[in-house]
C-alpha cells in the first residue's frame, strides 16, 4: 500500500510516498532529507501528537486554565485524553509547568499547566 | 482635572501589554530607560497569546515550542520583576493627540499623561464577514476565528456543535482542531485560493488528523438561517458548481488588520490599503518620538519575529529620548 504523507519535520513540507506493509514502512520517496524517513516510520507505526486544551477551574482567578501534555502521545489517544481532561475540576493554584494530571491514561505522560491561576 | 493643571509627564508610555509592548517595555528598560508606563485594556498582560493555546511559539526567540500562555509568561515575570516598569492593567486609552498626550480610562478614574516617547503595540483585529462579501441572512453563529477561540479557551464556551470554517488560514485551522477535540463536528474548511496560507504542520495536524475536508477554490456564498445559522451555500469558484451544508455555526478566518485608530486620532499617516503607518523603517511612523511596533506595525507570522522587532522598537525608544531636543 503507498500512503501519501506530508512530512512535517520542517517547514519544507516534503510530500511523501511511503511504502507500507503490515503496517511496516518499505521505502519512502519524495524527502529531500534522512529526517522524512524517521517522520515516515513514525507516522506510520506510531503517530504522536502533543496534546493542548483547557481545564476548567473552581474558585480561581481564570474560569480555564490551559494545559499540555509534557510529552507526546499517541495520536488514537487524542480523543480518550479529551474526555479524561473533562473530568478534572482545578481548585488549587498553579504555577506554569506544574503537573495537573500524573500519568494520564497510563501513557507515561503527565498533564501540566500552561499558564498560572490563582 | 482643573484648567491649569498639566497632565503627569512619563519618559516612555506603551500602549499595549501583549508580546510586543511586553518586548518593547523590557528592551527599553535595558537600554537605561527607568520611567515606563505600560498600558493595558485586559485585566492580564499577554495579549492574544493567552488565548493561543497550542504549541509553535518561540522556536526561534527561546529555540523551544512553547504555548502562548508560556511564551507570554516569560515575559509577564520579566516586567513584574522590574519595578521602573509600571505595567497599569484595565487602562483603556481613548484619545491620543500629536504631541503624545494620552487620555485612558481605568475602572472609575480617568488619567491624563504626556509622553516623552511613545511606543504603540495595539495588535491587529480580525477581518469580518462583511469584508469578505458572503450574502444571506444574518444569524446569531458566525463569529471570527480569534473570538470563537477566546470563547472556548478563556471562557469556557463552545460556541456551536456543528461548524463550517471560512478560510484556512492558521487561526482557522488551529480552531478547526479545537472544535473537533472538544467534540463539534467541523463539515469543512474553504478556502477561495489553490492552497492553504497556513502551514503544513498545521493543515496535516488540525485536519488529516480529524479527517476534516478542505476545498480549495471553493467560498461560503450564501449563509442560511433565521435567528441561528442553519446552512451554508459552497460554491466551486471555477465551475460555479455549487452545494449546501447544514451547520449551526461559521467562523471566519480571513485575515487580521493593523489596529491603529489611536495614532490616525493624532494625525499619523496611515497607508489605507493595509492599515499600517506609512514608514521609512521598521517600527516608525510619520511623527517622531512615536514608534510602532509588532503586529499593528504589519501583520507578522510568527511571535518570535514580532519580539525581535519590538526589542528593536524599545531601543530606539531609548535612543530617541537621549537625543537632545
Amino acid at each position: 500500500m503507498i500512503r501519501k504523507m506530508t512530512c512535517i519535520d520542517c517547514p519544507v513540507g516534503c510530500q511523501l510516498e511511503v511504502e507500507v506493509e503490515g503496517g511496516q514502512v518499505i521505502k519512502v520517496t519524495g524527502n529531500k532529507c534522512e529526517k522524512g524517513l524517521t517522520y515516515a516510520r513514525q507516522e506510520v507505526e506510531r503517530p504522536l501528537r502533543i496534546l493542548t486544551t483547557t481545564v476548567l477551574t473552581s474558585g480561581l482567578n481564570v474560569k480555564m486554565v490551559p494545559v499540555r501534555t509534557n510529552k507526546p502521545i499517541p495520536k488514537d489517544r487524542l480523543l480518550a485524553a479529551m474526555a479524561a481532561v473533562r473530568q478534572v475540576r482545578l481548585d488549587h493554584p498553579v504555577k506554569v509547568g506544574e503537573t495537573i494530571v500524573k500519568d494520564i491514561l497510563n501513557l507515561d505522560t503527565d498533564l501540566i499547566a500552561t499558564r498560572e491561576a490563582f | 482635572m482643573t484648567r491649569d493643571s498639566r497632565p503627569a509627564t512619563r519618559d516612555l508610555v506603551i500602549v499595549g501589554g501583549g508580546p510586543a509592548g511586553m518586548a518593547a517595555a523590557i528592551a527599553a528598560h535595558e537600554a537605561g530607560v527607568k520611567d515606563i508606563l505600560l498600558l493595558e485594556r485586559d485585566q492580564y498582560l499577554g495579549g492574544i497569546l493567552n488565548q493561543c493555546i497550542h504549541t509553535g511559539f518561540g522556536l526561534h526567540h527561546f529555540k523551544e515550542d512553547l504555548t502562548g500562555p508560556e511564551y507570554a509568561d516569560r515575559f509577564i515575570k520579566r516586567i513584574e520583576a522590574l519595578p521602573e516598569i509600571e505595567a497599569s492593567l484595565r487602562s483603556f486609552v481613548v484619545k491620543l493627540t500629536g504631541d503624545k498626550v494620552l487620555t485612558y480610562l481605568k475602572p472609575g478614574t480617568m488619567e491624563v499623561v504626556k509622553a516623552k516617547a511613545l511606543i504603540m503595540a495595539t495588535g491587529c483585529r480580525e477581518r469580518t464577514r462583511e469584508m469578505v462579501h458572503i450574502a444571506g441572512t444574518r444569524p446569531a453563529g458566525v463569529y471570527p476565528a480569534g473570538l470563537a477561540q477566546k470563547m472556548i479557551n478563556i471562557e469556557g464556551w463552545l460556541p456551536g456543535k456543528e461548524a463550517v470554517i471560512v478560510g484556512s488560514g492558521d487561526i482557522g485551522l488551529i480552531m478547526a482542531r479545537r472544535f473537533a477535540l472538544e467534540g463539534a463536528k467541523v463539515k469543512a474548511v474553504i478556502e477561495v485560493q489553490k492552497e492553504s496560507r497556513g502551514l503544513v504542520r498545521n493543515v496535516v495536524q488540525c485536519l488529516e488528523d480529524f479527517a476534516i475536508p478542505l476545498y480549495f477554490r471553493h467560498r461560503v456564498a450564501r449563509i442560511m438561517g433565521k435567528d441561528r445559522v442553519e446552512k451554508v451555500l459552497i460554491e466551486n469558484v471555477e465551475t460555479k458548481e455549487s452545494f449546501e451544508l447544514t451547520c449551526d455555526t461559521v467562523l471566519i478566518s480571513v485575515g487580521l488588520i493593523p489596529e491603529n485608530e489611536l495614532i490616525e486620532m493624532a494625525c499619523v499617516e496611515i497607508d489605507s490599503m493595509t492599515n499600517s503607518p506609512v514608514s521609512k523603517a521598521v517600527n516608525l511612523c510619520s511623527i517622531p518620538g512615536i514608534f510602532v511596533c509588532g503586529n499593528s506595525y504589519k501583520v507578522y507570522d510568527l511571535v518570535d519575529s514580532v519580539t525581535r522587532d519590538s526589542i528593536k522598537a524599545g531601543q530606539m525608544a531609548a535612543d530617541y529620548l537621549r537625543e537632545p531636543k
